[in-house]
């Protein structure tokens, strides 16, 4: 058993736990945070992803110990309040689901895709980075337009908050 | 998964100690090993977990001397702006390996001590000819890579980091496959002060393996057009419900012509 202190969603957590956890076994069962979802299982799928330290990595393939001391944001820790995030917004606008399934992991990998590349993504950009996150509903085309539609709007975010600092 | 014992490594000798314990195998990035327990294909009673350790974090270019600490990250292998300069050819490499959540976490020291037969990184340092650095000694990629999933490393020993001369020219090119994202077949070549030297990965049944056909040919003319109508024969190329042998054999020759275009373009 170990001992294991991570910082979840802005909260100190703590647990003492079989070493064999794995970090999703440890959000859903102990912390009852279920919205990162067990997929494949396989480190294929993506429905697992949340950040760890700020890169967006899958919880079914990393134990609980090895992420003890690390700072992980779930898709429950991105809205502030009742206000979407604005992925979860262009989401909700473009239709970018039909079952739901994925759509935390792809949330979490479009967060993380969009911080990476402050010069503004591309179609062909968003395709290639979704390597990673599978969908059996919608064809990805509303994700793609989804992802695309909240790192447009991120942009102009962070100009309008740059100018009101200045 | 079995049930295991973690540990968190304070050192590399710390690590060389927890190693003792048990059937204890390293833990990295966790992206090959943490699969493999949980299909019990893998069973260590410990995990010593090294990923934390700064000292085997990072690139470091001095001229043309690359050296990359064991526990970085592909991603930050693939996004590192001096290597991008000095070796993009490997950068390059780098972002072709599983996804962005695997490339996060995944490890060039983890990458090449398990040695997969369809692994990227092991075909990059056959064929820049580099030395891997353990905790110790030194051993070139020519004698590290042994056979499938079997490498030159003694029982306890760790890889630190890995250290190459930049060449002068040098592309990698795979043939994914669409599930796996591994190589069907993925070709390495270089062009540098000692020649011309060309690895193989995704098609030998004994694993990575530099093809003489191919370096033979490169070594009159570093072109494309050098391999048009090469034959790599397929004795010795694995064959299973991905691809033949025959198919393999042709498919290194096709990698092969489009790395050397990519390295001289």
């Amino acid at each position: 058993m170990s001992d294991v202190s991570l910082m979840v969603n802005g909260k100190r957590v703590s647990g003492n736990v079989e070493d064999r956890t794995l970090l999703v076994h440890f959000l859903r069962e102990n912390l009852g945070l279920t919205g990162t979802h067990v997929g494949c299982d396989t480190s294929q799928c993506g429905a697992c992803v949340v950040q760890v330290d700020g890169r967006a990595v899958k919880s079914c393939t990393m134990l609980v110990a090895q992420a003890s001391g690390s700072t992980i944001v779930t898709i429950e820790g991105l809205a502030n309040g009742a206000e979407l995030h604005p992925v979860q917004a262009a989401f909700k606008e473009h239709h970018g689901l039909q079952c739901g399934f994925c759509t935390p992991g792809m949330i979490m990998t479009a967060t993380d895709m969009i911080a990476r590349h402050p010069e503004g993504l591309d179609e062909a950009t968003v395709r290639a980075e979704l390597d990673g996150n599978i969908c059996r509903c919608t064809g990805y085309h509303n994700i793609v337009k989804a992802i695309l539609a909240a790192s447009q709007a991120m942009a102009k975010g962070a100009k309008g908050r740059a100018k009101q600092a200045a | 998964m079995y049930a295991v014992n973690y540990h968190r490594a304070s050192s590399v000798a710390d690590a060389a100690k927890l190693l003792k314990n048990g059937d204890a195998k390293l833990l990295s990035g966790g992206m090959t090993l943490i699969p493999a327990m949980k299909t019990r294909l893998a069973a260590p009673s410990d995990l010593v977990d090294v990923s934390r350790l700064k000292d085997l974090q990072g690139v470091k270019v001095s001229g043309k001397t690359v050296t990359i600490g064991a526990a970085t990250t592909h991603y930050d292998v693939a996004t590192d702006e001096k290597l991008k300069k000095a070796c993009p050819a490997l950068a390059h490499m780098a972002s072709l390996i599983g996804d962005p959540a695997v490339r996060y976490k995944g490890t060039i020291g983890g990458s090449i001590a398990n040695n997969d037969p369809a692994a990227d990184y092991p075909a990059a340092l056959l064929a820049l000819g580099a030395t891997i650095i353990t905790n110790k000694r030194e051993i070139t990629a020519d004698k590290f890579f042994k056979g499938l999933f079997e490498t030159a490393l003694k029982e306890g020993e760790i890889v630190t980091a890995v250290s190459f001369t930049a060449p002068a020219k040098a592309a990698y090119q795979k043939f994914r496959n669409p599930a796996s994202r591994y190589a069907i077949v993925g070709v390495f070549v270089t062009k540098g002060k000692d020649g011309v030297r060309a690895a193989v990965t995704g098609a030998g049944e004994d694993g990575v393996f530099r093809s003489k056909e191919i370096e033979a040919a490169l070594a009159k003319t570093f072109d494309a057009s050098a391999l048009d109508g090469l034959k790599v024969p397929a004795k010795g190329l694995m064959s299973d419900l991905h691809a033949s042998a025959d198919y393999r054999a042709n498919l290194i020759a096709v990698m092969a012509k489009r790395a050397v275009a990519a390295a001289n373009a």
